[in-house]
């Protein structure tokens, strides 16, 4: 059968007979142009490699045995998601006591510059913005996203550095086949746990526009790093302080799988109307696995990542942390523009078991998502500050106990982070690889539609059952 | 008369020699840069876990490609 198949390919392809194509490259041979060149190049490059190169060790030993467990048939997949699991696991625990320390050593901070503002005569208007304004919701930033992203960068990086990536996108390719697309969409998926700027920037790998395309409007649904805060602190809270780090690490884990369906979701959807097209390919080098170097990649991975991302964020924070004590401390009729804000938003928001501060939080958050949060206490709290949340307990009692958050709450909230529109930079990268305003609006609009879709579906089933 | 088979048929283990490419266009363009011109030997190394993508062993590197690309290089076992 396979015989008779390959055979009736030969006769219908009007190339040499095979005999022919052992000899010399002659000029009888009715290859193409491109073809007798790139076979010339390949015969020089042999013919330098025979007299360079000497090989010392016959290929496969321990990495094939390696590589035959990466990508088995019985433990490729489970594999996979127990490396992701452990990462996440890892990132949860390592991150809490750091960022405790992180966070008392800031607020000292924060009361040292307000001791120096009033001993400068600075006016209070300019002591509430420096103050509770910038410094406090840059302090949040920090100390809330610089250990999970120093630790989950730095252990993303070694399975990089082990090769571990391409394997990923090789045992998930049919899954993104069946979408229409090809498994590098898995590798830019990945470094979308990063930053999804990062991440549709890494889209450039995918060499057929409309997959990459593709990969670029659906790479926000796998969380960036300036929301893996939100969902860590969330799920920590909810999931049951009592059922420890391995139920939050179960919640947040599943929040990625959600993410991840949902890619494939949107990509076979993306595929089969507005970006239809050649059917896809997939052609992929597996790079030799090796050993990691913890060095090499703790000091890449800390500068080149950990740094750059978090320089981002602080850029951003500074000036929202400035524009949202303003809104907050302005009163229009007895009530402050944020409060105003929320309450346009609250029947919306309710609709999507959420409330309208969580709502507005979001839409000012979209110059980073890392000061969601922060916003959100700003506004819950309607002092125009931040308060010192120094630990989870705080911030747990100010959602449930202040702001009767319940476990769907919470859920919506998780969901729709997973699921919006992505942050200003990522939108700007979107423009700036593929040249136009409309795919920018697109990459804006099919996740929040997504993310209300989704919320409204959850909150109004869990609401119909009567779960709560 | 050598048997000739689809590249993604040559079962996992077994090496292969390159006989012709059936690929047009960017296809062709990027199987041929991979190396796979005539006379290059090949080697099915393993299956992924759901069957399809085959990595193959391709001038020392190791290379995925799935059933549709593969089937259209044209080789002969060894």
């Amino acid at each position: 059968m396979n015989q008779r198949n390959g055979v009736s390919c030969v006769s219908g392809l009007n190339t040499a007979p095979p005999e022919a194509s052992t000899g010399a490259a002659g000029e009888n041979c009715p290859l193409e142009i491109r073809d007798r060149i790139v076979r010339t190049i390949y015969r020089e490059a042999e013919a330098i490699a025979a007299r360079a190169v000497r090989r010392d060790r016959p290929c496969g030993s321990w990495e094939n045995k390696v590589d035959d467990l990466l990508t088995s048939r019985l433990l490729g997949f489970p594999l996979m998601f127990l490396l992701l699991g452990a990462a996440f696991w890892v990132t949860l625990v390592g991150a809490n006591y750091p960022s405790q320390l992180l966070a008392k050593a800031l607020f000292w901070g924060e009361g040292r510059l307000a001791e120096l503002l009033t001993w400068l005569g600075a006016p209070s208007w300019l002591h509430g913005l420096l103050v509770t304004g910038v410094y406090r919701t840059v302090a949040w930033v920090v100390a809330v996203m610089l250990p999970p992203m120093a630790i989950f960068f730095t252990v993303f990086a070694l399975l990089e550095d082990l090769g571990y990536l391409p394997r990923v996108a090789f045992n998930i390719d049919p899954l993104f086949k069946m979408a229409g697309t090809q498994g590098k969409q898995a590798l830019t998926m990945s470094m979308g746990f990063g930053c999804n700027a990062a991440g549709v920037m890494a889209c450039r790998i995918i060499e057929s526009p409309r997959e990459r395309l593709i990969a670029m409007l659906t790479n926000v649904f796998v969380p960036c790093n300036g929301r893996f805060p939100t969902l860590i602190a969330l799920a920590s809270i909810f999931a049951g302080p009592a059922a420890g780090p391995f139920a939050a690490t179960l919640t947040v884990a599943g929040l990625v799988l959600v993410g991840m369906l949902i890619t494939l979701l949107a990509s076979w959807l993306l595929s089969r109307t507005i970006l239809r097209g050649e059917p896809a390919t997939f052609i992929l080098e597996l790079p030799p696995l090796r050993p990691p170097q913890p060095v090499r990649v703790l000091v890449r991975s800390l500068l080149d990542r950990t740094l750059f991302v978090l320089a981002r964020a602080v850029t951003v924070a500074a000036p929202a942390g400035a524009l949202i004590w303003l809104l907050a401390g302005t009163s229009l009729e007895g009530q402050s523009l944020l409060a105003r804000g929320a309450g346009l938003l609250d029947p919306l928001g309710r609709a999507m078991g959420m409330d309208g501060f969580i709502l507005l939080a979001f839409i000012l958050g979209l110059p980073a998502n890392e000061i969601v949060l922060p916003i959100l206490l700003m506004g819950y709290l309607s002092t125009g500050t931040l308060v010192e949340v120094e630990s989870l307990a705080a911030l747990q009692n100010i959602l449930v106990g202040e702001h009767g958050w319940t476990w769907l709450t919470a859920l919506c909230t998780m969901l729709f982070s997973l699921l919006h529109f992505p942050c200003g930079t990522t939108l700007l990268v979107i423009h700036r690889e593929t040249g136009g305003i409309k795919w920018a609006v697109l990459g804006a609009l099919i996740p929040l539609a997504a993310g209300c879709l989704t919320c409204l579906a959850v909150a109004q089933g869990v609401r119909a059952l009567g779960l709560l | 008369m050598e048997k000739i088979l689809p590249l993604s048929e040559l079962p996992t283990g077994q090496w292969g020699r390159v006989i012709s490419l059936n690929a047009r266009g960017m296809i062709r363009y990027r199987l041929l840069d991979l190396g796979l011109v005539p006379d290059t030997t090949v080697q099915a190394v393993r299956r992924g876990p759901l069957g399809d993508p085959i990595v193959y062993r391709i001038r020392g590197a190791l290379i995925a490609l799935r059933r549709e690309e593969a089937g259209q290089v044209l080789v002969t076992p060894l």
